[in-house]
């Protein structure tokens, strides 16, 4: 049994890293071609730098996901707070309404935010590109933070807050000091997930973006259907790297924090 | 006869490989490369010189911005060492920053311009799409005056079909559509080669056709002896199936996908621009190149203005620029297509301007090729409609009741399950 | 807590402006024609396109199944393994979705082509060229492979909250493997199926990259039919808007239908 799950696995994760080490490996190669490899060679990555389409969008896309991302964590956090104290029934239609961009197809709210844009851009002065990247992303990232947040509230005792007013505090600051602290997990997990489906969205910002900035996965697209050149592959290869180094980091500082809290707390399992 | 065109393309490939390194170390950093290099015809290009300056500097300082919007690959970018980065020296020169776009079709342009909310300054839209453009109002009439570089543009080219009076495009680039396939995998001789072998059994499952109405139904309306501006309803349904006949051996419908699969040997037979299949030849140099004898479709890609541009004037300053000799050498360098510019013509090796491919001159334009014109709304719609259709289409076309069947039966479990559970809800009250 | 309520306020605004408004302007795009008045003929022309719809379910199911079949062994073997390897080996499992999705479709381009790596080792062998790439089953292929963690992530976390205790007391009791598997783990893990079935669901249902990247162009998704409305050949905004009318409706009822098996529904839709 052990040894069978054991190849099991290791099929199944064959099956995920095979294409993306193919992708590393054809990105050393000397020539264009995909499937033979014939000499080892970094020009691509030389290539890739002087790319300014590229640099641009990566630079455009890591702007509109930290201005996004952070935005959304603000609104869907005070949102938390607020959908949390209200009634059954205005919180339940507010938590499914929240729920739809995450429940529609992407191409929907994409194709939605398209039309209403198009309808602004007719009455008012608003062009498509940065602002409506903007605007679409935190659109779909605040539900992520709500859905994040909510949780703690619940695991949190409602008596919290109050037994803090009571004790003298301004609700304020028993917000700051009580409810806030409580619920910081979720809003960092809020964050770091809203940041993530920013820098890897693509179907929304296809039907949002326009003449003044694209983003790294439209400027991908338009790669892979044409000239399709390796710079392609060394930029998978770069992804690939720096998002290994960053879950690496957070996995060895999660870990330690854990082995910390065990130390601490005796035996918490 | 395959050598005819390879041979010169080879000659083209080694004297930019030869010139490339010191050109690009040249635009960069210092002018040392620069001195060594000045007797080859390459540095030429990589210190530009333009026709006149104040009227390129005339809006410096004053911080503005255009949009372009062009095709994906269709501009020298400086990457390939040997060419100019186009839109860098243009910032460079007149202080105007360029935000540039990419789009894939056509229709693609089109589609954004029409949703409104875009502001674009330059496009570079083909032929007929220019006189759709054109007829629903959607572009600027140019002003020549800014201009000045239009009298490089070849008689042939001014005052096309698709814009009679040259009221709303400068030519940007031309070429003629044509077969590409791989000799090793097809023994026709090259001269019998005709549109009828994307139909050829033998080759089922190796042929991929263009992944887009206009193109494809020109393919067959030729093939039929019908006009590729046909708006015969008669005609278009005849030509929609003789593509249906054809879906049994396609491979694939692609557009710019046949560039990557032709190189990498994944099909063996493709229609594709001139332009395009000379660049892939020197990628892979088992293929080949030929304009079916009974006919074909020349297309002009011109650089137009679109309505609601904010920046009119650097607009045409932009297009004006891209008519600069230099520039547009560089740019027919980088895209390998033909050029209706005769400065730039005149800069290219011989062996180029003798390539019946990229030239084949203008007799034989006259003769077996035909440009593309705008089609009326219910001809273009037709055409729509038997496309999708076409692409949509199996073997047995399932009933159209069936999605609305399959929703009353959603609609039905779910009030099922909804009922069911209330009934459970109130038993357990009990 | 009651005075909070009000922290909700700007993102009511904002869930009202670019959630609601922009699926009521679906709708209203779906029911009139370009002079804006009232229509069925874009809602009744979707019936032209019956097969597509047809085809895309059929193979989002197919996706679906696969997804649920690979990942469910997966989730168990990882939700069994000692504590401090969960985590890490979660990480593993998980690191390929965090490349950017274009570029892991692109790799399947490059391994399935027919001068692909795949159709040269079996040539190597005597095998071949097998027609891989742009059929039904490349897009099959695809989509499990692009959704396949949205299924291992759902049902890890279920499964991991299932007591080992459970387990060992029904084999204590006579079961044998088998029957603890299908009368013990799967009925408390029913919650992640059905929520690991949706998240492979939708977006398989409505992608249109995958189908252009691997199915050649001759395999239209409904995402594809919608995209061709707003972006591409087609253009055609009130048809476009009616078919991702009746695609939202697809899945929303769909969607009921699985909340009835979940026990815990805080989601109504």
């Amino acid at each position: 049994m052990k040894t069978l799950s054991k190849v099991y696995m290791g099929l199944v994760l064959m099956f995920l890293y095979v294409p993306i080490f193919v992708l590393i490996v054809f990105s050393f190669n000397e020539t264009k071609s995909r499937s033979v490899f014939s000499g080892f060679t970094l020009d691509w990555y030389a290539k890739l730098f002087r790319n300014e389409v590229i640099i641009s969008s990566l630079m455009n896309t890591i702007i509109i996901a930290v201005i996004a991302s952070i935005a959304a964590t603000l609104l869907g956090t005070l949102a938390a707070i607020g959908i949390n104290s209200m009634r059954k029934v205005p919180k339940a239609i507010v938590m499914n309404i929240t729920n739809m961009p995450i429940v529609n197809p992407e191409i929907v709210t994409g194709v939605s935010l398209m039309l209403l844009f198009v309808f602004f851009a007719a009455r008012m002065n608003l062009e498509f590109g940065f602002v409506t990247l903007v605007i679409a992303h935190i659109t779909f990232d605040v539900p992520y933070v709500i859905l994040n947040v909510m949780p703690k509230f619940r695991q949190m005792d409602p008596n919290l807050f109050e037994a803090a007013q009571d004790l003298g505090c301004s609700p304020f600051t028993a917000l700051r000091k009580v409810i806030l602290p409580e619920i910081m997990p979720g809003v960092v997990s809020g964050f770091l997930m809203s940041f993530t489906f920013s820098l890897d969205d693509f179907v929304i910002s296809y039907f949002t973006s326009g003449s003044t900035s694209q983003t790294l996965p439209i400027t991908i697209y338009s790669m892979t259907r044409r000239k399709i050149s390796p710079e392609i592959n060394a930029l998978s290869t770069l992804i690939f790297v720096v998002v290994v180094i960053v879950l690496v980091v957070k996995h060895i500082i999660e870990t330690k924090q854990e082995q910390r809290n065990r130390a601490n707390g005796g035996d918490e399992e | 006869m395959k050598n005819h065109i390879f041979r010169p393309l080879c000659a083209v490939i080694c004297a930019a490989l030869l010139t490339g390194c010191s050109g690009a170390a040249g635009t960069g950093s210092g002018t040392a490369e620069n001195a060594e290099t000045s007797e080859t015809e390459e540095s030429e290009a990589q210190t530009l010189t333009v026709s006149d300056m104040d009227y390129y500097t005339r809006f410096k300082g004053q911080n503005l911005s255009i949009n372009v919007y062009n095709w994906g690959e269709y501009i020298s970018t400086g990457t390939d060492a040997g060419t100019l980065n186009v839109n860098a020296e243009f910032t460079k020169l007149t202080g105007i920053k360029v935000n540039y776009t990419n789009y894939a079709t056509n229709e693609e342009l089109y589609a954004k311009l029409k949703g409104g909310g875009t502001y674009y300054d330059v496009i570079i839209p083909s032929d007929y799409m220019i006189s759709k453009m054109i007829k629903e109002d959607m572009l600027e009439p140019l002003n020549f005056d800014n201009i000045p570089n239009f009298s490089y543009i070849m008689p042939t080219f001014v005052d096309p079909a698709y814009d009679p009076d040259n009221a709303y495009s400068v030519p940007y680039t031309w070429g003629t559509v044509g077969l590409i396939y791989n000799t090793t995998m097809i023994d026709i001789p090259k001269e019998d080669i005709d549109w009828d072998i994307l139909w050829n059994e033998d080759y089922a499952d190796q042929i991929l056709m263009f992944d887009n109405p206009r193109d494809a139904f020109a393919i067959s309306e030729i093939m039929m002896g019908y006009s590729i501006n046909t708006e015969d309803p008669v005609e278009l349904t005849a030509a929609a199936n003789k593509l249906k006949e054809q879906k049994a051996v396609v491979q694939a419908y692609v557009m710019d996908e046949i560039f990557d699969k032709m190189a990498a040997n994944d099909a063996w037979i493709a229609p594709y621009y001139a332009g395009d299949a000379l660049t892939i030849l020197e990628d892979n140099e088992d293929l080949d190149f030929v304009v079916p004898k009974s006919g074909t479709n020349l297309f002009v890609d011109a650089m137009c203005i679109p309505k609601g541009s904010r920046q009119k004037e650097a607009a045409e300053m932009y297009i004006n620029f891209m008519c600069e000799p230099d520039i547009a050498y560089s740019n027919i360098d980088y895209i390998c297509y033909s050029t209706p510019h005769s400065g730039a013509y005149e800069m290219l090796d011989e062996e180029t301007r003798n390539n019946p491919v990229s030239y084949p001159g203008n007799d034989y334009l006259d003769e077996n090729t035909t440009i593309f014109v705008n089609l009326s709304d219910e001809a273009n719609l037709q055409m729509q409609t038997l496309w999708t259709e076409m692409k949509s289409a199996e073997n047995e076309t399932p009933n159209r009741w069936i999605v609305p069947v399959f929703l009353l039966i959603c609609l039905g479990l779910m009030i099922f399950v909804l009922i069911r559970r209330h009934i459970r809800n109130k038993k357990d009250i009990y | 807590m009651k005075k909070l309520k009000a922290f909700a306020a700007p993102y009511l605004v904002w869930m009202a402006v670019f959630i609601v408004v922009p699926l009521l302007m679906v709708a209203y795009f779906a029911f009139t024609d370009e002079e804006g008045h009232f229509t069925l003929d874009y809602i009744a022309n979707v019936g032209q396109y019956t097969n597509i719809f047809v085809r895309s379910i059929w193979l989002a199911i197919i996706a679906t199944v696969i997804c649920l079949v690979l990942a469910y062994p997966v989730s168990f073997i990882l939700s069994r393994m000692k504590k401090h390897h969960q985590g890490t080996m979660l990480m593993i499992v998980m690191l390929p979705m965090w490349m950017n999705f274009l570029l892991r479709t692109y790799a399947w381009m490059t391994l399935l082509g027919n001068n692909g790596i795949i159709n040269n080792l079996l040539g190597m062998i005597g095998i071949g060229p097998l027609k891989l790439i742009n059929t039904e089953g490349a897009v099959v292929l695809g989509m499990v492979y692009n959704y396949l963690p949205f299924m291992i992530l759902p049902l890890y976390s279920v499964m991991v909250k299932i007591d080992k205790s459970l387990i060992e007391a029904a084999s204590d009791l006579g079961c044998n493997p088998v029957s603890t598997l299908f009368r013990v783990v799967v009925p408390l893990s029913v919650p992640g199926i059905m929520s690991g079935v949706t998240m492979v669901f939708v977006p398989a249902i409505s992608t249109f990259i995958i189908s252009r990247m691997l199915g050649g162009g001759s395999n239209l998704l409904i995402g594809d039919l919608i995209e061709m409305q707003f972006l591409g050949n087609a253009y055609n905004p009130h048809l476009g808007a009616g078919i991702s009318l009746v695609l939202m409706v697809i899945i929303l009822l769909i969607m009921t239908i699985m909340n009835q098996f979940n026990p815990d529904d805080q989601v109504l839709i």
